[in-house]
């Protein structure tokens, strides 16, 4: 174990990928000579060469494109775009070909792509630039979608994707990147697929993912506090969804609340709150809540945009009224 | 409409940069060869070509008619009148290039070498078709003949076909026996975003890649110079410095020659191009389509350049085949087509068990593999 950043965490899995398989190359806006807008890929350039780390113009739909063309031929392109908002320009290369190629094609060919990408609010870079729209993908059969919430999960969840022979968004988050925290040294590969309770608690669970994560146990340790035992379900997987984890927590704590970055309707705590309703229904003490961003274009100015956010007083004021609503005693 | 500015030479041609000296590649100081001629190719070629041209216009018509009859789904995009094109660019290609095309496709599959049988068993969304029932008429694939696929979405075959150059140079450098990719796109398909950003990413990077558009004068209904402010589609490419050339598409010969031409530059200087097949669509923009936006002086005008009987009349004309000869090879490519369509017929369609085999090619713990109705998994 070491301690390190989300980034460093990022970085060294990408060279160490590198150094492991030729066939890994990087592609991405501003990646060599720039070292990367967040800085993910300092050094690479000056250590494997133009070939490994490709600059590439400002051309999402084109360079994506150009790495699922390069996939289908055997390479294991690890793409990176500035910002989860900007894979919108990209989203027919990801949606109607990346997803879609494996099975439209009866598995004759596979798209062993990754695409990193970071989202997340609260940075005040305004509506465009701020969105957690992982849904859009997490709704897409044929991708897998991980959204690493610590520097281990980066690690083992970005080196899982670069092996994985279909297409993998990792959406990394903004505020995350200077996050710390230890990581499993050597070789360390994550399973894709499966959430983690990264804290175990009986009376009540908080569902959620990436930063919410975080949040997530800090609001835990809070209601530790007050004497409440919280259980906190890091999904870590959008797609596939680890329903079973889900269910098995709520079974257990009989409460839920889903914390969640994205917006509320339609959006990943919806998905989990109907898995829950349907897997565990007999066993719930309260409605399921969800805490998740009010609906509006994200604004600039940081009291609208902090009012706008899902925060941990928001998931602690519901987990209290989850607890209250069945006579919990605090 | 474009067509009617159809050029009259054989190859028309764009060097880089400003000065246009004629061929492919003219700013690399290469010229353009004189046209083939049909004594410059042996007998049996010849005959082969119009084979294939027969093939496919055979299997075209099968499939329209098994369209009619509910046998086929979806929507069936057909290259009848493409003939000439479809077969001189497959002439060009070596097996171990790569092929990007698009949902009209069912002809290059064919003169790549699919068998019929397959492609018309994947039009009956058969398990033996070409993409195992998944894909249907605008997604064959094969790989063992590199087809890497025909793509539904209007240029979405673009971007990838760009990467497996990008693959390709990857990999190997430049010389005669180097690997290329052609990828193919209708006239319309040339105002999609996709394809200006891989035109700049290819000649950035120097891919080796040719694009060739065939230009058929229409998009569903509208005529290239409604949809492209340079109806001159070869010379697209100007902005990335990015040759082009414009071939008859009816001359089976020089569509070979142009491509070669094209692909030999993507071999041995990685410079990627343009190629400009003019050509024309016989029928509607798919089976469905009655075309009564063409004007019916224009529909004769069309018939009459029809590529199949001219180059057969060509073959017999020139002795490289008599009427017996041509009479069998006609009666050769019905009878692989009913042979295809019987073959499609008898295939059994996939199993609805195998509904999530494709779902994923590495596997993954709790990947959804759940039927409508049935209960989540929990
Ligand atoms: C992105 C997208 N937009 C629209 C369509 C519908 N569409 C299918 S084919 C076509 C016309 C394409 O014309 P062209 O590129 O000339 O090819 P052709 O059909 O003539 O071979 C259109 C608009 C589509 N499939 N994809
Ligand atoms: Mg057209």
């Amino acid at each position: 174990m070491a301690e390190m950043t989300y980034r460093q965490a990022l970085h060294d899995t990408l060279r160490a990928e590198m150094l492991r398989d030729e066939a890994v190359f990087l592609m991405g806006e501003e990646i060599g000579v720039f070292e990367g807008s967040y800085k993910i890929t300092a050094g690479l350039l000056a250590e494997f060469g133009p070939r490994r780390v490709r600059d590439a113009p400002i051309s999402e739909e084109g360079f994506v494109g150009a790495a699922v063309g390069a996939a289908m031929l055997g390479l294991r392109p690890v793409v990176e775009i500035m910002t989860l908002n900007f894979s919108l320009l990209a989203i027919d290369q990801i949606v109607n070909h990346a997803a879609k190629i494996h099975a439209m094609f009866g598995g004759q060919a596979s798209v062993p792509l990754v695409v990193r990408t970071p989202g997340g609010g609260g940075q005040q870079l305004a509506a465009t630039h701020s969105q957690n729209i992982e849904v859009y993908y997490a709704h897409m059969p044929g991708l897998k979608v991980v959204a690493p919430a610590t520097p281990a999960d980066a690690k083992g969840l970005l080196a899982a994707a670069v092996r994985d022979d279909d297409p993998v968004m990792v959406v990394e988050n903004l505020a995350l990147y200077n996050t710390r925290g230890e990581v499993p040294d050597g070789d360390y590969v994550a399973e894709l697929g499966r959430a983690k309770v990264v804290k175990e608690g009986t009376d009540i669970t908080v569902v959620s993912y990436s930063r919410g994560a975080l949040v997530a146990l800090e609001v835990a340790g809070r209601l530790e506090a007050e004497g409440i035992s919280a259980e906190v379900v890091d999904l870590r997987s959008l797609r596939p969804l680890d329903r079973p984890t889900i269910c098995a927590s709520v079974r257990k704590t009989t409460r839920a609340v889903v914390l969640e970055d994205d917006w509320l309707s339609y959006g990943v705590g919806a998905e989990v709150a109907a898995t829950i309703q349907e897997g565990a229904f007999g066993y719930l003490d309260a409605p399921v809540r969800r805490v998740a961003a009010a609906e509006v274009p994200l604004p600039y100015s940081k009291p609208l945009e902090s009012a706008a956010l899902p925060s941990a007083a928001a998931l602690l004021k519901v987990a209290h009224e989850t607890l209250d609503a069945t006579g919990f005693p605090r | 409409m474009a067509n009617s500015s159809r050029a009259s030479a054989r190859v028309e041609a764009q060097g880089r940069g400003d000065k246009s000296q004629g061929g492919l590649g003219a700013g690399d100081g290469r010229r353009a060869a004189p046209p083939l001629a049909l004594a410059d190719v042996p007998a049996e070629v010849l005959v082969g070509y119009y084979r294939q041209m027969k093939l496919v216009r055979a299997f075209e018509l099968r499939a329209s008619e098994m369209y009619t009859k509910a046998k086929i789904g979806g929507y069936c995009h057909l290259n009848l009148g493409e003939e000439a094109t479809v077969v001189g660019l497959m002439a060009a290609l070596r097996p171990t290039d790569y092929l990007f095309t698009t949902y009209r496709e069912h002809g290059y599959a064919l003169a790549r070498g699919a068998p019929p049988g397959r492609v018309m068993a994947e039009l009956f969304g058969k398990a033996t078709g070409s993409s195992r029932g998944w894909g249907g008429s605008m997604h064959l694939f094969d790989a063992s003949l590199r087809l890497m696929g025909g793509y539904g979405i209007v240029g979405g075959q673009i971007p990838p076909a760009t990467g497996a150059a990008l693959a390709i140079a990857y990999r190997s450098g430049p010389g005669p026996d180097s690997e290329a990719v052609m990828c193919l796109m209708g006239d319309g398909t040339t105002n999609i975003g996709a394809f200006h950003e891989s035109l700049n990413l290819a000649a950035l990077w120097r891919l080796p890649i040719v694009y060739v558009i065939v230009n058929n004068g229409l998009g569903m209904g509208t005529p290239v110079d409604q949809a492209s402010a340079e109806p001159e589609l070869y010379k697209r490419g100007c902005a990335y410095r990015m040759p082009g050339a414009r071939v008859d598409g009816c001359d089976v010969l020089a569509v070979r020659q142009a491509a070669e031409a094209a692909l030999s530059a993507a071999r041995n200087d990685r410079q990627p191009s343009i190629l400009e097949a003019v050509s024309y669509r016989l029928r509607g923009h798919s089976v469905v389509d009655p075309a009564r936006y063409r004007p019916k002086e224009e529909a004769e005008r069309l018939r009459s350049l029809d590529p199949v009987p001219a180059f057969r009349a060509r073959l017999v004309q020139a002795g490289v085949m008599d009427e017996a000869r041509a009479a069998q090879v006609d009666a050769e490519a019905d009878e692989a087509v009913a042979d295809a369509v019987r073959f499609a017929e008898d295939s059994p369609f996939p199993d609805p068990s195998q509904l999530f085999d494709h779902a994923y090619a590495t596997a993954v713990p709790n990947a959804p593999s759940y039927l409508p109705g049935d209960p989540l998994p929990a």
